[in-house]
């Protein structure tokens, strides 16, 4: 071309762009540099042929390898079943009341426990299960239907007051705002709370014994140590499920309280009900 | 039409054959270095049935440490980073006290291009002999010489890769499984890198990793000062050089012949006598060629010498120069000592003091408390307990502490042992529980500690920790 320039100093080709008679220089790009790129642009035609890459309709194209994140998680976790299939096995067989802490199958179902109950009962029992309000503490030694590790199978298998399970354990304490009078209702609670406590009226005590014998006995026992056959609360001892203050205590004479829980059973696999009912059970309480 | 650039390409370097007494502890220390590389993994110490025999074993997947005696576990990393600030601040004292020491004489990539230098010049004959073949046609006596040093070098470079992973698992397992090709692909890969590195480094980089690729030349530039002893030509003594022409004339001569003695021995391709250089790695090569030269023309050796600059005023007037430990000795070094010595004393007493038998304590704090049915309060604990022998132990746990606690085992049904298989760390839950009127269950906090204890040795360990009352 007629209008080619030529740097002087170095003989190569210039731009034509000139900046205060600084011109740039027209270099060809570095070979390394341009084999580089070629070999580049190779691999990325490949790599869209064999992995996913080219925006479709309906999702982008497979490629020939068929690779996909979510394929590589399911094999994942598929690899990670079958290595345990054999202690899952065990533990499905195993019998639980004299499975030994030590044992590798009890550090597995502990385990697998663990993340379960963090994905399924912590909502309501708390992440450590200390519970709330309302939902029982399963670190301690007060359980309501039995703490012993085939009650604690039972219970998750079943739930709590559970209408879609025949098998649920149910029991329902009647409300006897209706029932009682509300010098009765007075009287009932300050006996409650001398069960457990040493600060109370004795005369107002005295005069719920005989309402507390005649209604509530029955369920509760005659020293109110509760029944776990009914799920009826001890209430000489120092735990509370509601709260131990007159005004609670009155609340849930007035009105009962029905705790609930699902029927684990329906909705986990029989590992992961055994598998967490031993993870509750290695907690503190278990019997 | 004048070509301006600022590229020049490189000029190869064909180190001349010397010897003399430098070249003589590098061969020494060439023999040792690789020697303790190559035959470290090999070595055997019983440590019982459970654990691995190897000496020095960097077992990454059951993440222990074994070197000889000792072994190190993940949580006691910190030994590895006091070793690596040791060695940091050896480098450190070596190089103030005597300049680039390392890189002349131990560095493994001075090491290794010296040994693939040695089986080239075994091949292919000394420098006069490998630049007339490097100018030489590629003809049928130049690839069959150049075919077989490459072969010999690839040689050397497989097991330079193959002795690096015998430092991670055991070494005569791994030999078989990789001869009968069944050893994990990891291997074969690490192998192949380091293979593929020492051929490249070892054979073809050479000087230019030390001057484009290290890092180490350009820290080490400043940490040298005119006390530092380090490899440089006496100048005032050596010039003017004695060129033949000169001679005729009578003028005052040097001791210099400018025999390029110093300059076609050197490793990296420079002349000593232009003065300090980046590229210098002072291997003292050119110590002795030029000492060599010395003694045939007569005159005292130390033309080319260990010097340091500091001493130059005096040497030009005459005077020797200071002693050598003088210029070693000087608050520099001592504080590079002091400190190096302190982490390495430290080292030592921590290594030590160090039991079998170890717990660490973490305790639960959701919830803060456990309240017990009877009004007892109960605080739990996740005890992480340590057996590094290399036998199932029983532990037993206890506690003390100024008021009355009672510790109960999970599983442990009241016995407070537990079992733990050799070489292992298990999770213990540990209850503490205190009594419904006792002061720990009604004040807000009570320490206590948690003791550890093997029942066979009674060695035994403790953590502090603090029980949670009600009075929160």
């Amino acid at each position: 071309m007629s209008d080619r320039k030529i740097d002087k100093e170095t003989g190569v080709e210039t731009t034509g762009h000139s900046w205060d008679g600084i011109e740039e220089l027209n270099n060809p790009l570095p070979r390394w540099w341009l084999w580089t790129l070629y070999a580049c642009v190779v691999w990325g035609i490949g790599y869209s042929i064999a992995y996913p890459a080219w925006p479709m309709i309906s999702g982008a194209t497979k490629g020939l390898l068929e690779y996909s994140t979510r394929g590589q998680v399911a094999s994942d976790i598929a690899a990670h079943n079958a290595q345990n299939e054999g202690l899952v096995a065990e533990l499905l067989a195993a019998d639980l009341t004299t499975l030994a802490p030590t044992s590798d199958l009890h550090r597995y179902a502990n385990a697998r426990g663990s993340a379960v109950f963090k994905a399924q009962c912590s909502q309501c029992h708390g992440a450590g299960a200390a519970g709330a309000v309302g939902y029982p503490n399963l670190l301690d030694n007060d359980w309501l239907w039995g703490g012993d590790i085939e009650n604690i199978v039972y219970t998750v298998n079943h739930g709590i007051r559970n209408d879609t399970d025949f098998d649920s354990r149910y029991s329902e304490m009647p409300a006897y705002d209706d029932i009682f009078e509300n010098d009765e209702i007075a009287a009932v609670v300050e006996y409650v709370i001398s069960l457990s406590s040493t600060e109370f009226d004795a005369d107002l005590a005295e005069a719920g014994v005989d309402l507390f014998m005649d209604n509530c006995a029955a369920c509760h026992g005659d020293e109110g140590l509760g029944n776990r056959d009914l799920g009826a609360p001890n209430l000489a001892d120092a735990i509370w499920l509601y709260g131990g203050s007159r005004q609670t205590v009155e609340y849930t004479v007035r009105n009962a309280r029905y705790g609930v829980m699902p029927a684990w059973g329906q909705r986990l696999s029989d590992e992961d009900v055994r598998a967490v009912s031993i993870y509750v059970h290695a907690l503190g309480g278990g019997e | 039409m004048t070509q301006s650039t600022l590229y020049a390409p490189q000029e190869p370097v064909f180190p001349r054959k010397v010897s003399g007494r430098f070249r003589n502890l590098k061969w020494w220390i060439m023999a040792i270095t690789l020697g303790i590389y190559y035959i470290t993994p090999w070595i055997r110490w019983d440590r019982g049935a459970n654990l691995p025999d190897q000496a020095v074993l960097v077992d990454m997947a059951n993440r222990r440490f074994y070197f000889f005696w000792i072994e190190i576990w993940p949580h006691e990393f910190y030994f590895v980073a006091g070793l690596l600030i040791m060695a940091g601040l050896g480098l450190f004292l070596f190089t103030s006290a005597m300049g680039r020491v390392w890189c002349g004489y131990t560095c493994p990539q001075t090491v290794w291009t010296d040994l693939f230098i040695l089986v080239e010049r075994w091949i292919e004959g000394d420098r006069n002999a490998r630049v007339r073949l490097y100018n030489a046609r590629w003809d049928l006596k130049k690839w069959r010489l150049r075919l077989f040093k490459w072969g010999i070098w690839l040689v050397i470079a497989v097991a330079t890769g193959g002795a690096w992973v015998f430092y991670f698992t055991d070494a005569p397992t791994l030999l078989t499984n990789l001869l009968n090709f069944s050893a994990h692909p990891a291997a074969y890969i690490t192998i192949a890198i380091l293979t593929a590195t020492t051929f490249l480094f070892g054979g073809f980089a050479r000087e230019q990793i030390c001057i484009y690729a290290c890092p180490w030349p350009r820290i080490q530039a400043a940490m040298m000062d005119p006390d530092t002893i380090t490899v440089a030509y006496r100048e005032w003594r050596g010039e003017p050089r004695r060129h033949s022409a000169e001679v005729k004339d009578g003028a005052e001569q040097g001791d210099c012949i400018d025999c390029m003695a110093c300059v076609n021995v050197c490793p990296v391709g420079i002349d000593i006598r232009d003065g300090q250089q980046m590229e210098c790695i002072t291997c003292a090569l050119c110590i002795d060629a030029c000492d060599d030269v010395m003694e045939k023309i007569g005159k005292p050796r130390g033309l080319i010498d260990y010097i340091a600059l500091s001493d130059e005023p005096a040497e030009r007037a005459g005077q020797p120069p200071t002693l050598v430990w003088k210029h070693i000795l000087r608050p520099r070094t001592i504080f590079y000592t002091a400190i190096w010595g302190a982490i390495g004393v430290g080292l030592m007493y921590a290594l030590f003091i160090r039991t079998d038998v170890e717990l660490t304590v973490s305790p639960v704090r959701n919830p803060t408390y456990v309240l017990q049915s009877d009004g007892a309060v109960r605080n739990i604990y996740d005890v992480r307990l340590r057996n590094k022998t290399g036998d199932d132990r029983t532990f037993h746990l206890s506690l003390t502490s100024d008021e009355i606690l009672r510790i109960d085992l999970e599983g442990a049904d009241g016995l407070r042992t537990v079992q733990i298989p050799a070489d292992t760390t298990i999770l213990q839950r540990v209850y503490v529980t205190a009594r419904a009127n006792d002061p720990a269950a009604t004040i807000a906090m009570t320490d206590l500690r948690l003791w550890v204890e093997d029942i066979d040795t009674n060695e035994r360990a403790s953590r502090n920790t603090t029980f949670n009352g009600r009075d929160q």
